[in-house]
C-alpha cells in the first residue's frame, strides 16, 4: 500500500477507483491471495477441531510475524514484546498438549467398543 | 497499514464509556462470528474426508451452502467494519491489543456454553496466557 498515492475521502468516485486499482498491484494481490489461503485452511482446521483449540493455536502467527519483523526487517522488540512472544508460546504448547475436539458421547461409545475388542 | 490510515485520522476523543462500547462491539461482533463459523464447519462435518468423497468443488459447495456459515461471515464482516469505526475515533494501541486479547477469552466462553466444548483447565490456561501475550505483542 504504501508506495500507492494517498487515498483521500473527498472524492467518493476516486476513491472507488483508487481502491480498485489497488487490488490489482501485486503486493495487494497477492496479500490476498494469501488471506483467502489462510480463511480456508481456518475453516478445514475448524471442521475437525474445536474453535478452543483452534483459536489459541493461531495466535502463533503474532509471534512469526514479531520474529519476522525482527529478523527480515529489522525492527526493534521491546522486553515487553518478547514476554508476550514467551506467553503466547508457552499458551499453544499448553493447548497443543491436549486433544484437539471435543468427543461426543456416541463417539466416545463407539472408541470403547473399538479398544474392548 | 490501512488500520494505521483509518486511525491517522482526526477527530474528538470519546469518553471512556463510548471507548469501552466500541471495543465491545468489536469483541462481540467477531466473537458470534467465530462461534456461528465454528457450528457450521462442525455441521458441515470433516472438509478432508469431504473433498477425499467429492473433490475440491464439493468442499466448496458444501461450505458456501451453510447458511450458518453466512451469518458467521456476515457477523465476521461486521466485526471488521466496527473495528474500523473504532480505529477511526480510538487509538490503534488501544483498539488492537484490547479487541485482540478480549475476543480469546470470550470466545472461550462462548465455546463452552454454545458450542459445549470441553474447556478445561489446560484450554483456560492457554486462553488466558495467550490473551496476556497478544495484549503485550500488540501494545
Amino acid at each position: 500500500m504504501k508506495p500507492l498515492p494517498a487515498i483521500s475521502l473527498a472524492h467518493p468516485a476516486e476513491l472507488v477507483i483508487s481502491l480498485v486499482g489497488a487490488v490489482f498491484t501485486p503486493w495487494v494481490a497477492a496479500g490476498i491471495a494469501l488471506l483467502i489461503g489462510f480463511f480456508a485452511s481456518y475453516l478445514t482446521a475448524l471442521s475437525w477441531a474445536d474453535l478452543t483449540f483452534v483459536l489459541p493455536a493461531t495466535a502463533f502467527g503474532n509471534v512469526i510475524v514479531a520474529l519476522l519483523s525482527r529478523y527480515w526487517l529489522h525492527e526493534p522488540i521491546s522486553l515487553a514484546r518478547w514476554a508476550g512472544i514467551v506467553l503466547i508460546t508457552v499458551g499453544v504448547g499448553f493447548v497443543a498438549q491436549g486433544p484437539s475436539r471435543t468427543e461426543s458421547p456416541a463417539e466416545l461409545e463407539a472408541v470403547r467398543e473399538v479398544i474392548a475388542k | 497499514m490501512t488500520l494505521a490510515f483509518i486511525a491517522s485520522m482526526p477527530g474528538p476523543t470519546p469518553s471512556p464509556l463510548t471507548a469501552a462500547s466500541m471495543i465491545a462491539a468489536v469483541v462481540l461482533c467477531s466473537t458470534a462470528g467465530e462461534v456461528l463459523t465454528a457450528a457450521a464447519m462442525k455441521s458441515i462435518g470433516d472438509l478432508d474426508d469431504i473433498r477425499a468423497h467429492s473433490g475440491m468443488k464439493g468442499a466448496i459447495r458444501a461450505v458456501i451452502t451453510s447458511p450458518l456459515f453466512f451469518a458467521g461471515v456476515s457477523f465476521l464482516a461486521l466485526a471488521f467494519f466496527s473495528l474500523l469505526f473504532a480505529l477511526n475515533h480510538l487509538n490503534l494501541s488501544l483498539v488492537a491489543p484490547a479487541s485482540a486479547s478480549l475476543t480469546l477469552v470470550t470466545n472461550a466462553i462462548a465455546g463452552k456454553v454454545f458450542l459445549r466444548e470441553n474447556v478445561d483447565r489446560r484450554r483456560w490456561t492457554a486462553a488466558v496466557l495467550v490473551c496476556i501475550g497478544v495484549y503485550l505483542l500488540a501494545h
